[in-house]
């Protein structure tokens, strides 16, 4: 197999050519999106750089050099690592959902050493390598059919409970959909996807009655925020005064009164959006958003232009997990859906949330460098 | 390997045709973001930026400092001094229980307090603060300060609080103030009112003040965070201060009249200045301490006023009724002369009683006076006189002197409270009693008995009217007021009155105070034995003893006696007078509850008080403000 390969193949790339393929545009880009990053923690601070905009400057700095280092590493690699690194993150989660039992609450947490992780952030990542690596390994009739969906339908529901339980419902709902997303262009027929949202209806009841009294009100709150305006519809209403108070061109920079007043709740995370647009108004959230779908369409692009079905499913999954990362968090703090928590990806403080999406962003341009790689389909 | 790149490029087209969709699916989604972005901040932007700034600025009112209260020569009665006061700010009544439950630990509350700062937190709009608590010592803001950043919305505030130096000496004129009620708000828009910090009159010149003392309210604009904390002031406008206020009362005469009430359980004095109808003083004992209503007076200790046989709470000189006695024969005989049943010659007999029909009108002198005139029979204040006099003149003519006197009404003088007593008529009987008036009725009136009470002022404010020639004086307790103190003076000096004459025949006058001369400076005289030897000092009076319980002819023939009766069934014992005899100034009306006998208990009272009146002089003499003033 080796020598008829090496008839058809192109030549080894050299590590100049390995840098030269890298997409320095994106690079840009994804620096751009945390510079405003950086201002809106500066901002959200009262005009100063502590806590969050230096440590988030440092820690995006560390996290640029662990992209480049898994944009040079070959996807063979990352293939043949799908399988162990999601045993790792969903024994993590496990281990993530016993400890916050015995803590008595949710727990997101875990603590190695001097570090903390979100077992979560890496859990995302690693559902999608380990989807991609499966629907390499099959044949195109084989991705069709009913019976080669149910493991990677298992794959990704393991997950989604495992994250359910600690509660973290915004994540679990990034997984669930991102998966499907991933699942739907490796080929999964149609009539499963309506199958499968039918049945979603149909258990609705069920898991309205598996969610926590906040996780009910929330969703309550979010249909009706007039309904309790004081207690849980309190923060999407401020938010929405917030974003909408800040109009056309926002009152700006450091100028923005609901954020620096404490009207906005988690203003330095889930709501930086909110921050950020107060001061920057439609103008500013344009940008951003831009920004953001320039991200995405760069990574449709390198989807296209892999030689590989991994590559390709890789890059997708790693797109469509950014897109629904700003999707979620803006239609949230803009009133569209209900609050989940989720981050503004390379915007929000928090280092695991930083460093998964910046691995996630080095596994694309890793696509892009090793875009007509040879990969087997099965070893 | 074919196989390999044919299976490859099958699955590459179904993969691009199915991530195109999923990119147009990403593309919808990213263009509602771009119209959610739309419609909060181009299409709704104005709402939400009004939203933004009511967040953010709060409009509060500054409390204006309250108008001060002065006697006559300007010591001071009403003061405002520094109060440090624990306020809270609610977030919109989140956080409420904890936050009380933390107050609670630093204070002490008590349930009750709990309970009402609860109700009030949660009331509260997050617009007005609420008051904690008031008076803070050092070691309470001490505290508080320590703690501060666990009570969210808790700051601590400079206001002033109500001080009262005199006390109980003018507790019945100055009053009190205290939170601002419900119904004081009727008829009034100020929204000051609507200050927690804010205190209102609630009894005396404080309450009869009251629109004048309070100022107007200034206001100042700040931004507040979350939290209800200012983090800065954007506008201010400076209120006004409330007007201070000289009152006509001297502060000396006045604690020397309560002195001398001091031997007695209760009762009251009034000193009028019948020129300009200025109450130099005003009496009632008991008193009460406004100081606990100052700091906020608890359930027991308002219990034990309101308790108290002795009515401390009650001002007797305005509220108080009584029987006038015989210090009303005064007016029966005005009536009488007035009406010309009577002339001052004419004599009428007494021989102990006076008989109508079967019943018998006893005169107070067992024998009799035998005949007298209206000079007489005041000096001697034979009943039997009267009786006739009454009789003569008429329940109507009678009633409507007794009015042009002042019974019957309350005065101008304009404090919370204050009494019409009563002054008989036809209809006022008919109306209440439902029967008719009677001649029995009509003796009993003309000795000020039966129906008939009138208060201590309506008593001064008769012997004032007398004593000044006929001029219907109403008492008056605003000397001047003024909002900067420097121009807080005393009016010029008055030697004539300036109100409306009652057109009573100066003659008669003449003879009834020459009557009430006689009762103090004639042989014959029941208050004989307070006689003052000094010219310029000399005065007139009459005394009056009001029944209380009517002791019955076998009681009588049991040997009951008026002092051994319980204190409560004894008469009330009055002392009307005035002076210079001459050239008359003071006015001065005394009646001790249940103090047996007007000439003697009352009696001395009275001429002490107008005695001393007239020795300071207070209506003439400006020179003392001058000097408390400049101090």
């Amino acid at each position: 197999m080796g020598s008829s390969a090496a008839l058809d193949a192109p030549a080894p790339v050299g590590f100049a050519e390995k840098i030269w393929r890298i997409n320095w545009g994106l690079v840009l880009v994804l620096t751009a999106i945390a510079g405003i990053g950086v201002l809106a923690l500066y901002s959200a601070a009262g005009g100063r750089f502590e806590p969050w905009a230096a440590r988030h400057a440092v820690r995006y700095g560390s996290a640029f050099m662990l992209m480049l280092v898994v944009a040079l590493i070959h996807p063979k690699v990352w293939l043949s690592l799908a399988w162990p690194i999601y045993i790792v993150s969903v024994l993590m989660l496990v281990a993530v959902d016993v400890i916050g039992k015995i803590g008595m609450g949710a727990q997101r947490w875990l603590v190695i050493g001097p570090m903390q992780i979100q077992p979560s952030e890496i859990a995302k990542v690693a559902v999608i390598l380990v989807i991609a690596r499966y629907y390499h390994g099959l044949r195109r009739e084989q991705a069709s059919q009913f019976l080669y969906t149910l493991p990677p339908l298992m794959m990704i529901l393991v997950v989604v409970g495992l994250v359910m339980v600690q509660p973290d419902l915004g994540t679990a709902m990034m997984v669930l959909m991102g998966g499907g997303a991933l699942l739907f262009v490796a080929g999964v027929r149609i009539w499963m996807f309506l199958a499968a949202g039918i049945g979603a209806v149909a258990c609705l009841p069920i898991a309205w009655s598996l969610m926590h009294d906040y996780q009910k009100r929330r969703v309550l709150t979010f249909l009706d925020p007039d309904r309790d305006p004081l207690g849980a519809g309190y923060h999407i209403t401020q938010s929405k005064i917030a974003i909408g108070s800040g109009g056309m061109f926002g009152k700006g920079f450091l100028k923005g009164t609901q954020s620096s007043l404490n009207f906005l709740p988690e203003k330095q995370t889930d709501f930086i959006f909110t921050t950020f647009v107060e001061e920057w108004g439609m103008a500013g959230a344009m940008v951003l958003l831009g920004l953001f779908a320039l991200v995405v369409v760069w990574g449709f692009s390198i989807a296209f232009r892999s030689q590989h079905h991994f590559g390709r499913l890789l890059a997708l999954g790693v797109t469509a997990m950014l897109f629904l990362y700003v999707f979620i968090n803006t239609a949230m703090v803009m009133g569209m859906l209900p609050v989940v928590g989720v981050p503004l990806p390379l915007v929000s403080n928090g280092g695991t949330a930083l460093l998964s999406v910046m691995f996630a962003c080095g596994l694309l341009i890793g696509v892009n460098v090793y875009r007509d790689a040879q990969l087997p389909r099965t070893r | 390997m074919k196989n390999f790149r044919k299976g490859d490029g099958e699955r590459s087209g179904l993969f691009t045709r199915r991530a195109l969709v999923l990119g147009g699916a990403q593309a919808v989604l990213m263009t509602a973001l771009a119209g959610r972005l739309y419609q909060l901040q181009v299409v709704e932007t104005d709402r939400f930026a009004t939203m933004a700034e009511e967040n953010r600025i709060n409009m509060r009112l500054l409390a204006p400092s309250r108008g001060q209260i002065f006697d006559r020569s300007g010591v001071p009665l009403a003061v405002n001094r520094n109060n440090f006061r624990a306020m809270a700010t609610s977030d919109r009544g989140r956080g409420a229980d904890l936050l009380v439950e933390r107050l609670d630990q630093i204070f002490s509350l008590g349930e009750a307090e709990k309970v009402r700062l609860l109700r009030e937190l949660r009331r509260s709009r997050s617009a007005q603060p609420i008051v904690v608590r008031e008076n803070l010592g050092w070691e309470e803001v001490a505290r508080l300060e320590f703690n501060a950043p666990d009570l969210p919305g808790v700051f601590i505030d400079l206001g002033q609080s109500r001080d009262y130096p005199e006390g109980e000496l003018m507790s019945h004129i100055v009053g009190y103030t205290g939170r601002v009620a419900d119904e004081d708000l009727a008829g009034r828009d100020d929204p000051v009112l609507q200050l927690a910090t804010m205190r209102f009159g609630k009894k005396g010149v404080e309450r009869s003040l009251e629109d004048n003392l309070r100022g107007r309210a200034g206001a100042v604009q700040v931004e507040v965070n979350a939290v209800g904390r200012v983090v800065r002031e954007l506008d201010r406008t400076e209120g006004q201060p409330g007007a201070n206020a000289l009152l006509t009362i001297d502060l000396d005469i006045q604690r020397f009249a309560t002195e001398k009430m001091k031997e007695h359980k209760s009762g009251s004095v009034v000193v009028l200045d019948v020129v300009t109808g200025d109450v130099i003083a005003m009496v009632s004992t008991p008193g009460f301490d406004p100081s606990t209503f100052a700091r906020g007076i608890t359930q027991t200790e308002w219990r034990d006023l309101l308790d108290n046989p002795e009515r401390p709470l009650h001002n007797k000189a305005i509220a108080g009724v009584y029987p006038p006695g015989s210090t009303y024969k005064m007016v029966t005989a005005l009536a009488a002369l007035e009406a010309k049943v009577i002339d001052p010659w004419t004599r009428l007999p007494c021989v102990g009683f006076l008989e109508l029909g079967s019943i018998k009108f006893h005169c107070w002198l067992k024998g009799g006076h035998g005949s007298t005139n209206v000079t007489e029979a005041l000096a001697c204040s034979c009943d039997c006189f009267f009786y006739e006099a009454a009789r003569r003149a008429g329940i109507d003519r009678v009633s409507d002197m007794a009015q042009r006197l002042g019974f019957g009404k309350v005065s101008e003088l304009g404090l919370p409270g204050e009494s019409a007593a009563n002054q008989p008529t036809r209809a006022w009987k008919q109306e209440k009693i439902g029967k008719p008036w009677q001649h029995g009725d009509t003796f009993n009136l003309g000795i000020g008995q039966g129906y008939m009470t009138a208060t201590p002022l309506q008593l001064a404010i008769m012997t004032a009217r007398i004593a000044n020639g006929g001029y219907e004086v109403q008492p008056n307790l605003l000397l001047a007021k003024a909002t900067p103190r420097e121009e807080l003076a005393p009016p010029a000096v008055r030697t004539k009155p300036t109100a409306p004459s009652l057109r009573l025949n100066p003659q008669h006058l003449a003879i009834v105070r020459q009557g009430m001369s006689d009762v103090v400076n004639g042989s014959l005289g029941t208050a004989n034995a307070l006689r003052v030897k000094q010219p310029e000092l000399t005065f007139a009076g009459k005394t009056g003893t009001a029944q209380v319980k009517r002791i019955t002819e076998r009681e009588r023939e049991m040997g009951i006696t008026q002092a051994s009766l319980p204190w409560h069934l004894r008469h009330h014992a009055l002392f009307v007078c005035y002076g210079p005899v001459d050239n008359p100034r003071y006015a001065c009306a005394v009646i001790v509850e249940h103090g047996q006998a007007g000439g003697a208990t009352a009696g001395p009272i009275g001429r002490d008080v107008l005695v001393e009146t007239m020795k300071r002089d207070p209506s003439r003499r400006t020179d003392r403000f001058k000097k408390m003033a400049s101090r």
